[in-house]
């Protein structure tokens, strides 16, 4: 452990000094770069944690085999009396019925729901049930559960399209449909993943926090549908627009007319409105951290969506420097901010304790808005953009280790003590699964940003990876994790383990093999141009990663379904109340 | 005393006024300078209405989500211009169309394909545009961008007007014998603007910013090549590859009915090379079965040598060389606008 420590801080320390300041690249060298060694790091992280899983359970096994032989061995200056009892005591075991009678049992105040002697899944391990019912008021209730309808049904979309694109890099000729076409529906993909799926699910899931955590009633439940509806609209028109050859400009994540996109900052400002007066009047003084950051996050959003779209900087290089900022913060701002908040509540709420530490959450808060806003040049290198601001850019980069140790070591010292719930709860994983990217996504991007390895790795596909870490390790992992751990006590209905257990192991393994291979064929590529191979070779050259790609993006693809088929399970019929074992009730 | 833990109102408003604050210094008002502090470059030309149009058929196709258009000041981007893009290329390209637009996001993030800034010295042969939309795999096997049909029109060769632009598509990939493809209005401003992305070069005297060098293994930048020692041998495959195989094809085969070939060709065997230097300095539309070829004189002396020397001992040809000063005395004739001082 010692070994491993000092150089990643010798690696961490390499790149604050040498990342900033580095300015002439070698691609000699390539490997011993700083942004290069910090990515492989955060990689190695991955591989480390499942390393260390394998090698306790090793040593616990040759530590007991060892007690075995010792045991065997005997003591020489023992009586032999001594040593056949120290030898039955070394191999008393349980007999497991110690504590039971010789009567016949019966469960007078009828306790026990069910009993069965085999498990319901052969193959996996049996995970503990959800027991808590929450008395969550029947509007707010449905508004949750179509809120996460419809984003479920983006996600479907939305990766639908993700899936057919992957396809196209392999084989071009598909089809020959404009409105198919690989130019048209590249931002269909990412529109709808962001404004429908990720946007839909955060909402529907702050609705129940910040009533919960006000100790109060939504302020409005039809402002809320107004939202709902203008939200699903905007995302609707705007990617019939998109498909029928009508692009705000070509500018990433707001490539919808702003006729089309009006009504998603009307939905957030509505949204906004509904929140602020909830938590106005919620009955505790306290404002709970989760509400800073949702709060926050539909405000900025706001702002950032007026600043995006209000054309009278951006003609020029203007547009260069909004393009860089909007798309940035649209991550930062919106969905990274708004998803911490949520993980505030329904990560203690989940383990069912509270948050490590409040005054690390509000550190990372105020830190999340000075280096988020700050970094959206980094998406510039090199550019003919201002080279200070560039600098700028770089430096704020790194800025962002402060919120994201101070957000990853909160979370993560939130789970210490409950290790073991991880492997029994089917919510937990994902929760992990979320938090470690969180770290290792957003640390990466950091590196990124190094002037070195811009030059590699910028317009490659390794910015595909990065992204798809980010919105999807992090944010979509967590999103997830949320609803599975919120529907089922708002219903009564969980869905099928072995189902769960299913979506999130092709959704994680899909990942790696997605971000992996975009890495490596990134690499690959971005040293070719440095070397001056010509274009369409180094076309070539990607190929095989890019069906590696697709192999990823399908196990990603079928996963959505299965979680699909899950969140139907969850929400088809809610379990009358009565009916539910323990019932834990939410103020009306 | 602010008290952000019980006071939503102070959070809520802190929270605003600090991100206004932020964007302001980071976004709003470099960008506002960036704006207001940028003139074209002296004889920069104006972008034509028809090419404008073609810009609206590029945004409108996404052709931004696989290309970019900006040189950095690096090395490796030496092969998409001959210096880095400064703000002054885009004052033309990045302005507001129309009311329902914001200004096109050209610069771009991704090159899935290649960068465009240039692609009107590269790739100026308006046949090889065309084609290349209606099939990119037809004039360059590995691509991988879409085929855009959509901006063609397969009519009956009785109903080609006199100016329709007819594509040179091989007979053997037509649907019915007999029948022409042409380009629609579309496709034309398409390929006009694509044409006319150009870098315009820095009025005399004025020195580019130099790209990033990249340093050798001991740490120090390489002296650059204009230092005054023997400059690096060219490597004429690596030319052939990048600027004459999108027409001739890599086996220099060429395309029949489209693009001639070089493989066994009488032009490319003649023994004087003179004939080749001139085409290649000046263009050629001497075959009216094919699609005129522009001039390359973007190409180096060295290079322009180096890459005849190579098709000519190559593909089956077998013709004495040439050398760069050669290339260097009729581009004083052919291409007197390209002699560097």
């Amino acid at each position: 452990m010692k070994n491993l420590q000092r150089p990643t801080l010798v690696a961490l320390a390499l790149c604050i000094v040498q990342g900033t300041m580095a300015q002439s690249p070698k691609t000699e060298g390539w490997l011993s770069s700083p942004g290069v060694v910090g990515t492989m790091v955060l990689l190695g992280i991955v591989l480390f944690i499942a390393v260390l899983i394998i090698a306790a359970k090793v040593s616990r096994l040759i530590q007991q085999t060892k007690e075995k032989r010792d045991a065997a061995e005997g003591n020489p200056g023992a009586t032999d009396e001594q040593q056949a009892r120290r030898d039955a005591a070394l191999h008393y075991r349980l007999r497991g019925d110690e504590l039971g009678g010789t009567t016949t049992a019966f469960d007078d105040k009828a306790l026990i729901v069910g009993a069965t002697s085999e498990p319901n899944n052969p193959i996996v391990d049996e995970k503990i049930y959800s027991r808590a019912r929450l008395d969550v008021p029947k509007p707010l209730q449905q508004l949750v559960i179509w809120y996460l309808a419809a984003s479920t049904f983006w996600l479907l979309f939305g990766t639908t399209v993700g899936e057919y694109l992957g396809l196209k890099f392999i084989w071009p000729d598909l089809d020959e449909v404009a409105w198919l076409s690989f130019g048209r529906l590249r931002p269909v993909h990412t529109n709808t993943v962001f404004w429908g799926w990720a946007s839909m699910a955060m909402i529907g899931l702050a609705y129940f926090v910040i009533a919960r955590t006000s100790a109060t009633k939504v302020h409005s439940y039809k402002t809320g549908w107004w939202a709902f509806g203008l939200i699903n609209f905007s995302v609707l028109v705007g990617n019939i627009l998109l498909m029928a050859g009508i692009n705000n400009g070509g500018g990433e994540y707001r490539e919808y007319v702003w006729p089309a996109m009006l009504p998603f900052a009307l939905g957030l400002i509505l949204t906004f409105r509904n929140f602020y007066a909830t938590v106005k009047r919620r009955k505790i003084p306290e404002i709970y951290v989760s509400n800073w950051y949702l709060l926050a996050a539909l405000v900025w959003t706001i702002v950032l969506t007026v600043i995006g779209y209000v054309p009278l900087y951006q003609n020029g290089l203007g547009e260069t420097i909004i393009q860089g900022y909007y798309m940035h913060q649209g991550v930062g701002m919106w969905f990274m901010t708004f998803t911490l908040g949520l993980i505030y509540y329904y990560l203690p709420s989940s383990l069912n304790k509270p948050i490590y530490s409040y005054s690390l959450g509000v550190l990372a808060f105020w830190t999340q808005m000075l280096f988020y806003t700050m970094i959206g040049t980094h998406h510039f290198i090199f550019s003919p953009l201002p080279w200070w601001l560039q600098t700028v850019a770089i430096v704020f980069s790194m800025g962002m280790f402060i919120p994201v140790i101070a957000g990853t070591t909160n979370f993560l010292m939130t789970m210490r003590g409950s290790w073991s719930a991880i492997g029994k709860s089917y919510v937990l994983p994902f929760f992990l699964v979320g938090v470690i990217f969180y770290f290792v996504g957003s640390s990466q991007g950091s590196f990124q940003a190094f002037r070195f390895t811009q030059n590699i790795w910028h317009f490659t596909d390794f910015n595909v990876a990065h992204s798809h870490m980010t919105m999807y390790g992090i944010i979509t992992f967590i999103l997830w994790a949320c609803i599975y751990a919120l529907l089922p006590k708002m219903t009564g209905r969980e869905p099928s383990q072995l189902l769960v257990g299913a979506h999130f192991w092709l959704a994680f393994i899909g990942l790696f093999a997605y971000t992996v291979s975009l890495m490596a064929g990134g690499t690959v590529k971005g040293i070719a141009w440095a070397e001056g191979v010509p274009f369409i070779d180094t076309v070539i050259a990607t190929r095989g990663y890019w069906t590696w790609r697709a192999v990823g993006g399908t196990l990603m693809f079928i996963s959505h379904w299965i979680f699909a088929w899950n969140f139907y399970v969850m929400v088809r019929q809610p379990l009358p109340l009565a009916q539910s074992p323990v019932t834990e009730p939410i103020s009306a | 005393m602010i008290n952000f833990h019980k006071d939503h109102a102070t959070l809520v408003n802190v929270a605003l006024m600090g991100f206004v604050l932020l964007s302001t210094g980071v976004a709003i008002s470099p960008a506002l300078y960036m704006q207001d502090n940028n003139a074209p470059l002296p004889g920069m030309p104006k972008m034509t209405e028809q090419e404008q149009r073609g810009l609206n058929v590029y945004v409108s196709e996404g052709c931004i989500g696989c290309h970019t258009q900006q040189v950095r000041n690096i090395e490796m981007d030496k092969t998409w211009g001959s210096r880095p893009s400064m703000p002054s290329d885009y004052y033309y390209s990045k302005q507001r169309p129309d009311i329902w637009h914001n200004t096109p996001s050209l610069l771009g993030s991704e090159r899935t394909g290649p960068d465009l800034t240039n692609v009107g010295v590269r790739k100026g042969s308006e046949a090889w545009q065309m084609l290349h939309l209606y099939d990119p795999r037809m004039v360059e096997k590995a691509s991988i961008m879409p085929r855009y049909g959509w901006l063609f029109k397969q009519v009956d060769s009785t109903a080609v007007k006199p100016d329709d632009f007819v594509l040179t598509v091989p007979a053997d990939k037509l649907d019915h014998p007999g029948s022409k493809v042409i380009a629609t209005e579309r496709a034309k401003d398409l390929v006009a603007y694509l044409i006319s992305l150009k870098q315009t070069p820095l009025p005399e005297g004025v020195v580019a910013e130099a790209f990033i060098a990249t340093p050798g293994a001991d740490g120090k930048p390489v002296a650059p090549a204009a230092a005054g020692a023997a400059a690096p041998a060219v490597d004429g495959s690596k030319v052939f590859t990048s600027v004459c195989a999108a027409c001739h094809q890599p086996d220099a085969k060429g395309i029949p009915g489209a693009f001639p070939a070089l493989a066994g060709a009488d032009l490319v065997n003649e023994k004087d090379p003179l004939k080749m230097v001139d085409i290649v300095l000046g263009g050629y539309e001497g075959l009216p079965q094919y699609g005129p070829m522009p001039s390359q004189a973007h190409l180096s002396d060295e290079e322009i040598a180096a890459v005849i020397n190579y098709v000519r001992s190559n593909f089956g040809n077998d013709a004495p060389p040439t050398d760069a000063a050669t290339v260097k005395t009729q581009r004083a004739v052919l291409a007197p606008e390209t002699v560097q001082q």
